[in-house]
């Protein structure tokens, strides 16, 4: 903050035009915000980079271990392991909303009317305005050994195969995908459907009279004209996926073994139940820093052209 | 913008007299489907919570024997009436301070925008994407050190800080889209910026203003992460954050954990149904700038 009133000094001494007066009000627009930033955002960031650098149970006296608990994230197997996971939910946080609510946004374009188009765009929308917390409780149930997911798959016939979904070894991720991918699918679509409705519809009836496939329509027309939205679903979604928590510690508290834990479970758990928060803190930058680096490339992509 | 497109697309449908041609008709089958697969996790609790307390029910089965007292037993058994309270005031502490801050640092930045503002904001966009895993631990020690630990402050004060990324991003939008000639006429005036912002630009950004408080509003009463790590005990948290330790408390209980859940989470969804439009332009808004 001391450097903002430095800047805010030169610049009185500097400007005779808008007068000191008009730069300290300026700064007084802006200052309150960039309090409660720095001090509850920009501080714990700095203090999350230091903290990674030290071997420290949050009671003692802390070490200082330079870079090596980032060796130990980006090496050890199980935190590969973890962050493979966040990896994997992105497949499914990711991609089954997009594909669906581009599906539905092709289907639809232009139908959805009336009554029936309030109606669905308030019930996908419930998902939104839920705990995500709630989300986790209520998919809990539905993976339930006798819950609907089983008493569904018994009913055309796949009895076999039923189980307690979230504690299998091999289909509990996969389960907690499918509980973000129904949180987001709502949102998704209803992003893609507003899109679709403002792609110029001529370019369709031109189109159609030139004899283009469905397919080539979609190619060529939907995809391109729905550039934007579809960023904007991949960035929401991603960001959802790899710094997930609510969900994972109500449906699996990262189990069975590891198979579902995320960084940022992980993150809690070795910060207050393990007390390492050196290693918390390692994993923690690793995690802010995987965000951005995934992040800009999907922004780059979808917003430059328009 | 997204509002008009939305009712845009709700008017361009065929009138009630014409018959619906096989895309429409296909694509309402494909929203039934995606509706009812929305709905079915609340239709599976809303059918455990009516069985009798401690029984193990299958997941979808309408109970001979509703038994609607598993409500009441929840809300008494979970203090929801405290928890609600609790709720609405860290909501109440954080929303108006949050957009009020928010609103008038956008429009210093838009508008005003001193020598130096622009790499201020740049530090606030950087936080855009920022995981609040990512500083929950040294937020822990910090809140510590101010000795708000397992206060309403713990969870109110860093809130309104970890919104401000957003909460700029989105009124700083919307006050460069405000023409210039506005505030210049107030200028010619002699109105100070105080005084343009408050009579010129606020009641200009009300829609903006109504939009950032509704999002606000459900990501504070839905937020779990902090309450969980800054306050210990669970009637002092939000509504979100109260419910995990139930589903330690009653995480045998199938009927009472459904029940309570149903009731935890039915403020929002009424929230919602009431104001409806707002929230889904928000919503749909919010995504899209954010």
């Amino acid at each position: 903050m001391t450097s903002i009133s430095g800047q805010n000094a030169q610049r009185v001494s500097r400007s005779p035009s808008s007068g000191g007066r008009g730069t300290f009000v300026a700064w007084a627009f802006i200052l309150p915000a960039f309090a409660f930033y720095a001090t509850f955002v920009l501080v714990p960031v700095g203090m999350s980079i230091y903290y990674s650098l030290l071997r420290w149970d949050g009671i003692g006296k802390a070490q200082f271990r330079g870079l090596s608990n980032y060796l130990v994230v980006l090496s050890e197997s199980d935190f590969l392991q973890i962050l493979g996971n966040a990896f994997q939910l992105v497949v499914y946080f990711t991609v089954i909303p997009v594909a669906i609510g581009l599906g539905v946004a092709s289907a639809i374009r232009n139908h959805l009317g009336g009554r029936f188009g309030v109606a669905a765009r308030t019930i996908l929308f419930i998902p939104q305005v839920i705990p995500l917390v709630a989300a986790g409780i209520a998919w809990t149930w539905m993976f339930a050994s006798n819950g609907v997911v089983n008493q569904a798959l018994q009913l055309i016939g796949l009895g076999g195969i039923t189980r307690g979904w979230l504690g299998d070894f091999d289909f509990a991720l996969p389960a907690v995908g499918v509980i973000g991918a129904w949180v987001l699918l709502g949102l998704c679509t209803m992003l893609l459907v507003t899109g679709i409705a403002r792609i110029d519809p001529s370019l369709y009836e031109a189109a159609k009279i030139d004899g283009a496939s469905p397919w080539h329509e979609f190619r060529w027309i939907t995809l391109p004209g729905l550039r934007q939205e579809i960023g904007v679903c991949v960035t929401v979604t991603v960001i959802a996926a790899l710094a997930s928590f609510d969900i994972v510690y109500i449906a699996t508290g990262g189990g069975p073994g590891i198979q579902t834990t995320v960084p940022g479970l992980e993150i809690y758990r070795l910060a207050f139940a393990h007390r390492q928060v050196g290693l918390a803190s390692a994993l923690a930058v690793v995690l802010m820093v995987l965000v951005i680096v995934c992040v800009l490339p999907i922004q780059w992509l979808t917003r430059q052209p328009k | 913008m997204t509002e008009a497109a939305l009712s845009g697309a709700v008017s361009r449908r065929h009138s009630p007299a014409a018959p619906l041609p096989v895309g429409a008709i296909s694509a309402r089958i494909i929203l039934l489907g995606l509706m009812l697969v929305t709905l079915m996790p609340f239709v599976t609790m809303f059918s455990a919570a009516l069985a009798p307390s401690g029984t193990y029910p299958p997941g979808l089965q309408w109970p001979s024997n509703p038994q609607w007292q598993n409500f009441a037993d929840a809300f008494v058994s979970a203090k929801m009436d405290k928890l609600l309270l609790s709720s609405t005031l860290i909501a109440l502490g954080v929303v108006p301070v949050a957009v009020l801050i928010g609103t008038m640092a956008g429009f210093g930045l838009a508008k005003l925008a001193p020598r130096g503002s622009k790499v201020i904001y740049l530090l606030f966009v950087l936080g855009l994407t920022l995981p609040f895993e990512g500083i929950i631990t040294p937020l822990y020690y910090e809140v510590r050190a101010m000795g708000l630990l397992n206060t309403k402050f713990a969870i109110i004060l860093p809130l309104i800080g970890l919104y401000m990324p957003f909460s700029i991003f989105w009124m700083r939008a919307h006050f460069v889209n405000v023409p210039a000639e506005m505030s210049e006429a107030a200028e010619i005036d002699g109105a100070s910026a105080w005084q343009q912002f408050w009579l010129v630009q606020v009641p200009i950004a009300r829609p903006a203003i109504l939009s950032l408080a509704i999002l606000q509003f459900l990501w504070t009463w839905n937020q779990f992460l902090l309450p969980i790590v800054l306050v210990e005990i669970p009637l002092e948290r939000t509504m979100a954050g109260a419910l995990g330790a139930f589903q330690g408390q009653w995480g045998t209980n199938i009927p009472l954990l459904c029940a309570g859940s149903l009731i935890i989470l039915a403020p929002t969804v009424i929230l919602f149904l009431v104001f409806q439009k707002q929230f889904v332009a928000a919503l749909l808004q919010g995504a899209v700038k954010g």
